[in-house]
């Protein structure tokens, strides 16, 4: 079941020029695979009728449909699942308790938010997990204005949808809008957006007790990687919680951060001011 | 392991097929759910995964779903409804019929293998 050169190429072509993603020919299958749905969903019944289809008629919604399906990026809900696994089981008991006994709010801070699916993911592992009568604030943040502005308008598509949320939540704290999925006052509540430059200095926020820095670092030469840790660092409360993307480590960065002992994710914890010996650091 | 792909749609059925294949599935397909009752009584062994559309003639993805929850048998088995029925009621009618997952179409082939890593039957992180 291969796609016919010609369609292949011309999918290919208004792809790259709409988005400059190149789809080389062995995505021809990712091209079908994520096309055939689009073709039913618009009575087509198949590929080439809806290639047919892009070329006869002049339909703008049907190109950005077709663009949107084969380049959804790597956002998902509970990326990687681990992170949040950990923060429910382990994390946040912890930190819980002790700001119940402070008598103060839980502070999370999601600093690369992208389109939202992290700061509502952290809200969801919340409000599931959180015992009654402990407070929290969610600060979630990215450099770029136009995510912020996404995150913030909490709507989502489909297939962003489709993407690691357990249909028992989307059912939960979602709302339908159309063709689109908005989240719903339950995660909206405490939770605030911010533009914030992680390269620059960081404008007031608080101190946190967990803070998400994930697939951020990757992007960074060293010395701006520490300079981003070294300004985390300071927010965060002694003992504080820093996760970081799974290919991502503080070795070689800084030293102030401990590894946590799951050895599934890329968590931190901040030392306390006299260092931990090693192995009794981490989870505990 | 053993996955059913349940769809009226021959198309459907080979891009899923596909998928499960890539993640290590045997796959056994069904033009709909009265197919996959017939297949599923000619055999002792039970599918550890079931991919079932919701519209499909003689006995459609809910009433399947709903009939394999009835039999004890098939109690290890997971069931995600892959549909393009989107309403919010018809997910809570599906989970309530005891589905465990719901996917709409369109999807990307991750949505399914993120699906399946919630519910255990892939690793986290396995591509297809």
């Amino acid at each position: 079941m291969t796609l016919p050169t010609a369609d292949f190429t011309y999918i290919a072509d208004m792809v790259r020029k709409e988005s400059a993603i190149v789809l080389t020919p062995a995505k021809d299958y990712l091209v079908q695979a994520r096309l055939l749905p689009v073709a039913q969903q618009h009575g087509l019944s198949g590929v080439p009728q809806l290639v047919s289809e892009l070329r006869t008629r002049n339909d703008p919604q049907l190109r950005q449909q077709v663009v949107e399906a084969l380049t959804t990026n790597e956002t998902s809900w509970f990326r990687d699942n681990d992170p949040y696994r950990l923060l429910g089981s382990t994390v946040l008991p912890e930190v819980a308790a002790a700001a119940r006994a402070a008598n103060r709010p839980v502070r999370i801070w999601s600093a690369a938010c992208s389109t939202g699916q992290e700061p509502y993911s952290i809200a969801i592992v919340l409000r599931e997990n959180l015992p009654p009568g402990v407070r929290y604030e969610l600060v979630a943040s990215d450099l770029s204005a136009e995510m912020v502005a996404r995150a913030q308008a909490g709507r989502f598509s489909q297939l962003e949808m489709n993407r690691g949320l357990p249909a028992s939540l989307l059912v939960r704290y979602f709302d339908r809008e159309g063709a689109h999925w908005r989240v719903g006052p339950d995660l909206r509540r405490d939770l605030s957006f911010n533009r914030i430059n992680l390269a620059a200095p960081l404008p007031a926020l608080g101190t946190f007790d967990i803070v998400f820095i994930r697939n951020v670092l990757i992007y960074f030469d060293v010395d701006t990687k520490r300079g981003v840790l070294d300004r985390v660092r300071r927010l965060l409360r002694p003992g504080g919680w820093l996760f970081l993307g799974a290919a991502e480590t503080t070795m070689g960065v800084t030293s102030e951060f401990v590894r946590a002992q799951d050895a599934k994710t890329s968590a931190y914890r901040l030392r306390v001011a006299d260092p931990a010996p090693a192995g009794a650091a981490g989870v505990r | 392991m053993l996955a059913m792909v349940i769809d009226d749609s021959r198309a459907m059925r080979l891009i899923l097929r596909r998928i499960a294949s890539g993640l290590g599935f045997d796959v056994q397909e069904a033009g709909n759910g009265k197919e996959a009752m017939e297949y599923l009584d000619s055999t002792d062994q039970v599918p550890e995964l079931a991919l079932v559309d919701w519209n499909m003639p003689e006995m459609n993805g809910l009433e399947f779903v709903t009939a394999v929850r009835a039999d004890a048998k098939f109690r290890n088995m997971t069931l995600m409804m892959v549909t393009t029925e989107s309403e919010h009621s018809q997910i809570v009618r599906a989970l309530a019929a005891g589905a465990h997952e719901y996917v709409i179409k369109p999807f990307t082939p991750e949505a399914i293998t993120e699906k399946l890593a919630l519910l255990g039957l892939v690793q986290d992180g396995a591509n297809v």
